[in-house]
């Protein structure tokens, strides 16, 4: 049986993907004074331009704090699953670009540390009824990259 | 200008009142504030009410009596109190009124807020995939803090002790259960390193306030209590905020409650050294411990002494959350700054019973932090 996969949204992450398409979160950047937001806004927070453009973001980063979800959250919002399993949340700084929020694929926080090398990654984070996997974005703790 | 002073308070408890309207309670409170301040409703010339969930809470007059007063409703997120506060000393102090009332009352239901993030302006895939809740903000806050301040856990739980104990002497509190230390330590984690009993939750209750010129208290009261400034700030861009998908790079800027602190020192005149008594906003007990140095009242990472010592307790030099806070009373929304100001009153007044701390306390703090960055500060005397 294959499984259908679909993403979260539109326009946040590059699709498909898989393993020779490598995942990108989709940014955009002011073209007056080179903010770089995420979600792509269009709109900038700094200079009030109205001109941007897409900008796809570093998809490794360190991870700059982070906490865990050991509740299930209230629905709606969230629409994952009823069976509740425990996932970790944090920002991942993205040098020169921003700091994104985002769900962690390691959930315990005895094993994530301030610092750490994360990488980008995608989640199936809930399956709808007709078996379709909602799949969002999440940062995995990446190999330590000796210099 | 003249200035506004309080001359009287009043506080509906905090808690579940199933059956009554939160027109009700806030009615209440409003009635006790009048009676402290010795004047009857027809009096009052205009006001300023707050809430989150009743629509129209100037519908309140229905119940006081229908005097065609101006009651004017505002919303500010947390800091709706302190702006229902500050407009009503704004309405003294420019003689619009020589005497009005601020007025916050909240009905929220069981559990944790929940709201479709579009309400925040953010997208949808936020609240679906689990991200849209405060409490990872302040989870992920005090991670942080933690981790470049040297603050352990065990202070976390000192801080919920503490609050929980000073509601135990509180009759119109929430949790009156103490708790130790150790029992705070136990519970489970909800968003680490935070546990279940080092956050607040989301409650009822209502809480009121009569202001006048300061050349007229004396009609009313021997001991008016003095609104010496009263400041309000938003987020700024590369602040670390509550409910933001991402933020810029770089040094992390001030946030607004270290904004609005600074504005409202200035504007009294006063100084962190010259605060007697402090309210601060512990949606968390990480909360409480960051808004200790926000609030200029201590440096980053002295509060692991501070608390040690016994520093925030009642007796002791920097009393913070006398009557239990947000952890002891739960927040209704549009009371919870007023209840704050409650207190602050009694303290300043010497009228706090088992709760008033020792010697005579001269300057009062309070301070509100919430959605979507937004804090409110401040700052009495007597
Ligand atoms: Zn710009």
């Amino acid at each position: 049986m294959t499984t259908t996969r679909r993403p979260v949204a539109e326009d946040l992450f590059t699709w498909p993907a898989g393993p020779d398409d490598p995942p990108w979160l989709i940014g955009s950047e002011c073209a007056e004074c080179g903010l770089v937001s995420f979600p792509a806004a269009p709109d900038c927070v700094r200079c009030a331009s109205t001109e941007s453009k897409r900008r796809l973001l570093a998809d490794r980063g360190t991870l700059w704090t982070y906490t865990t979800q050991d509740f299930r959250p209230p629905s709606p919002p969230y629409d994952g699953p009823e069976t509740f399993e425990p996932y970790a949340v944090g920002y991942v700084e993205l040098p020169g670009e921003l700091l994104v929020e985002a769900r962690l694929t390691e959930p315990d926080p005895g094993r994530l540390r301030i610092g750490q090398p994360m990488r980008l990654t995608l989640v199936p984070y809930t399956v709808q009824d007709d078996g379709t996997e909602v799949v969002t974005f999440a940062f995995a703790p990446a190999e330590e990259e000796t210099p | 200008m003249t200035e506004a002073v309080i001359i009287g308070v009043g506080l509906h408890p905090f808690g579940r009142f199933p059956g009554k309207p939160a027109l009700d309670m806030g009615a209440d409170a409003v009635r006790l504030a009048l009676a402290d301040a010795g004047v009857t409703w027809p009096q009052v010339q205009g006001g300023y009410i707050g809430s989150y969930e009743v629509a129209n809470p100037d519908a309140i007059v229905g119940r006081l009596g229908l005097t065609g007063v101006p009651l004017r409703g505002v919303f500010n997120g947390c800091a709706t109190a302190g702006t229902a506060l500050a407009l009503a000393a704004r309405a003294v102090e420019t003689g619009e009124h020589d005497l009005t009332v601020a007025i916050g009352l909240d009905k929220h239901p069981r559990g944790a807020f929940a709201a479709d993030p579009s309400v925040a302006g953010i997208p949808s895939w936020y609240g679906q995939t689990g991200l849209f809740l405060t409490t990872h903000f302040f989870g992920m806050k005090i991670n942080r803090y933690m981790h470049e301040h040297g603050i352990s856990h065990e202070t976390l739980a000192r801080v919920a002790s503490k609050n929980f104990r000073n509601a135990a002497a509180n009759e119109k509190a929430w949790r009156r259960t103490p708790l130790t230390p150790e029992e705070v330590l136990a519970s489970p984690v909800l968003n680490y390193p935070l546990r279940q009993f080092m956050y607040c939750g989301p409650n009822e209750g209502a809480a009121a306030l009569v202001l006048c010129r300061a050349d007229q208290a004396h009609k009313y009261t021997g001991k008016p209590v003095r609104v010496r400034s009263t400041a309000l700030r938003s987020r700024r861009l590369g602040a670390f905020e509550v409910q933001s998908p991402s933020f810029p790079v770089g040094e992390p800027v001030d946030s607004p409650t270290v904004d609005a602190s600074r504005a409202a020192y200035e504007l009294a005149g006063i100084g962190p050294e010259d605060v007697d008594v402090a309210q601060l906003q512990d949606t968390d007990a990480g909360s409480e411990i960051i808004h200790m140095a926000e609030n200029g009242l201590c440096k980053d990472g002295e509060q692991e002494r501070l608390v040690a010592e016994g520093a925030t307790e009642i007796g002791g030099r920097l009393p913070v959350n006398t009557d239990g806070g947000l952890l002891g009373n739960g927040e209704p929304i549009g009371a919870s700054g007023l209840r704050q100001i409650h207190e602050i009153v009694l303290q300043l007044r010497g009228t706090a019973g088992t709760r008033q701390i020792p010697g005579t306390p001269r300057v009062g703090y309070t301070h509100l932090y919430g959605a979507p960055g937004a804090s409110a500060v401040t700052i009495l005397s007597t």
